[in-house]
């Protein structure tokens, strides 16, 4: 089972989701965080040996729906809502170079 | 609105018959909106204006001799978790603070072709987390019975909605007892459908295996009303189920012969606050005097549905609220100069997402995390599937289980500090979405608590698709306990 929380996991949890969170945050969140898995820790005492995960709680097979072409959303509408446009397109800062990024 | 109350199918006969327009039943709940929406704040927006223009539309369908359809003038309030062309859908976060919808969600569709009136969104949990809307990012809805005390949640909004009769019903999403906790906590009737019954395409995303939409109303019969017109497949929504459904409402008062109660010895815990006891001991004796079968059932792993939950619907969360980046839609932090694209991600989020989000955000994170999944997520799957075969064999013995709806009832506002024991509260509504099946909470009476009177909610679960068991059933015990 896991061990305690540290500072570090936090932060590296907090990386992962893409969520800055500053130094006086992470000791707040990890002793929250700590305690919601502690409560958590007691799935490990059912027996779940061969029980098969059950991600999903209808029996659904995938479903085909006929090759039909369909109107979509006009890009205007759609634009509306970002945060930045240019022209007909979102803009974003820059995405390669400085190593940075991806 | 005051009175007595009369069946929302009634109400709708005569708007479709020209007794009564649907533009003075709304102009009615504006005036009732404009007198207590204030004190209760259960709307993010009303929207007046539409909800005219679109009763007026019903009433002159109705001069011109077509039938507006089986809701025609029901006035609905919708969870802003739905989205709909007129207005905002907030989510009731700062992320979504100004996003207005392209298009409208399936249900809202369905309802708008059934003649339903909107008269506008309401207040939530921010995405739907939490059981008091406290998370919201716009202030909290307050209790209509007690303004000190929460409304519930996530639905909160939408039960204080119908419990202050600022309309006729609501929709609500429950991924965890998000409409039939706060429908126990306000007092009205609250109904999840099976999994699957219910389009979620327009429903913001939450736990997506556990996501239902479903009605609020005044009463059993007027939720199988609205919920008549919700149902079906949706090609848009592949989770969607093609199961039939034969309309319910004018079949729930129709008394379910020889029913069978299964009562878990589980349900009866002393965790349960002693007006939460009484309601459910005289919902017990009210089945056996209409001559149900108790049966004593047994739900061992009810405790460990929390935990199973709270390691499933994060997981899901943390997936789907990764949409959210500040790029596409929604908030967009203002970057330094020197701040990449990276921290154009991690500060919109931060910014926009309020602390109960972001810590479910980190939860789920690292749940999936490499590992760690195996001991959280796999495990909470497998559970998962224990705790529906724990059902299934409960079912084999009974029709429905009769159980209390929230340990406790509405609790003060601020009350309930720590994360964790405002989890525990949703101890008898998790393992209903975890397996999938239907769950109906109704008023079982009140209780007086610091000078106020409390509603107190019983709830009834049956086996997935049995909608029509389990509202008949939930009509008797409303009847029983009126």
């Amino acid at each position: 089972m896991a061990d305690a929380l540290t500072d570090a996991d936090i932060k590296k949890i907090a990386k992962l989701s893409r969520l800055s969170l500053s130094d006086s945050q992470v000791g707040p969140v990890r002793s929250q965080l700590s305690s919601i898995l502690g409560h958590i820790a007691q799935l490990q005492a059912v027996p779940v040996e061969g029980v098969e995960p059950m991600a999903h709680p209808l029996r659904i097979v995938n479903r085909l729906d006929n090759d039909e072409p369909k109107a979509t959303m006009p890009v205007e509408e759609l634009l509306k809502n970002a945060p930045a446009v240019e022209d007909r397109f979102l803009a974003v800062p820059k995405v390669l170079g400085d190593g940075g990024g991806a | 609105m005051s009175g007595a109350h009369r069946p929302l199918v009634e109400i709708c006969g005569d708007v479709r018959a020209g007794k009564v327009t649907a533009r003075s039943r709304v102009e009615a709940y504006l005036a009732e909106i404009a007198k207590r929406e204030p004190e209760i704040h259960a709307f993010n927006e009303v929207h007046a204006d539409a909800a005219r223009a679109q009763a007026d539309a019903v009433d002159a369908a109705v001069k011109a001799g077509r039938d507006p359809g089986a809701l025609a003038g029901a006035v609905i309030a919708i969870k802003d978790n739905i989205v709909m062309r007129e207005g905002k859908t907030t989510c009731s976060s700062k992320m979504l603070a100004n996003y207005r919808s392209p298009f409208d969600a399936t249900v809202i569709e369905k309802l708008r072709a059934a003649g339903a009136v909107f008269i506008g969104k309401t207040n939530l949990d921010e995405f739907a987390m939490g059981s008091s809307t406290e998370n919201s990012a716009f202030g909290v809805t307050k209790n209509p019975h007690d303004t000190t005390r929460v409304s519930g949640g996530s639905s909160g909004g939408s039960a204080a909605a119908v419990a202050a009769r600022f309309c006729d019903a609501s929709l609500g999403s429950d991924t965890g007892g998000s409409i039939r906790q706060p429908a126990a906590l306000c007092g009205c009737v609250g109904f999840k459908p099976t999994y699957g019954r219910v389009s979620r395409y327009g429903l913001v995303a939450f736990g997506s295996s556990l996501d239902q939409i479903g009605p609020f109303a005044h009463s059993v019969e007027d939720a199988a009303l609205v919920y008549d017109s919700l149902v079906g497949r949706d090609p848009s929504d592949s989770t969607t189920a093609d199961v039939a459904h034969e309309p319910l409402a004018a079949k729930v008062r129709e008394p379910v012969a020889r029913l069978r109660v299964g009562i878990p010895r589980e349900y009866k815990s002393p965790a349960n606050a002693p007006a939460v006891a009484a309601a459910y001991e005289r919902a017990i004796a009210a089945a056996k005097a209409f001559g149900a079968e108790i049966v004593d059932v047994e739900l061992p792993l009810t405790d460990l549905g929390i935990s199973t939950y709270y390691v499933i619907a994060p997981a899901e969360a943390s997936s789907n609220l990764a949409r959210y980046d500040g790029i596409r839609y929604g908030h967009r932090a203002k970057l330094a100069p020197g701040e990449d694209l990276e921290m154009l991600y991690s500060k919109s989020r931060a910014e926009g997402f309020g602390p109960e989000v972001q810590r479910r955000i980190l939860l789920g994170t690292y749940v999936l995390s490499s590992g760690y999944y195996d001991a959280y997520y796999k495990r909470a799957l497998q559970v998962r599937r224990l705790i529906k075969e724990e059902f299934d064999r409960a079912f084999e013995k009974c029709d429905v289980i009769l159980g209390p709806t929230s340990p406790i009832p509405a609790f003060p506002i601020g009350g309930m500090k720590d994360p964790l024991s405002m989890y525990l509260c949703d101890v008898y509504t998790v393992n209903t979405n975890i397996a999938g099946i239907p769950g109906i909470s109704i008023n079982a009476g009140f209780a007086d608590e610091g000078g106020a009177r409390l509603p107190v909610g019983i709830q009834l679960q049956s086996k997935a698709f049995a909608e029509e068991t389990l509202l008949r059933a939930a009509a008797m015990f409303e009847k029983a306990l009126a």
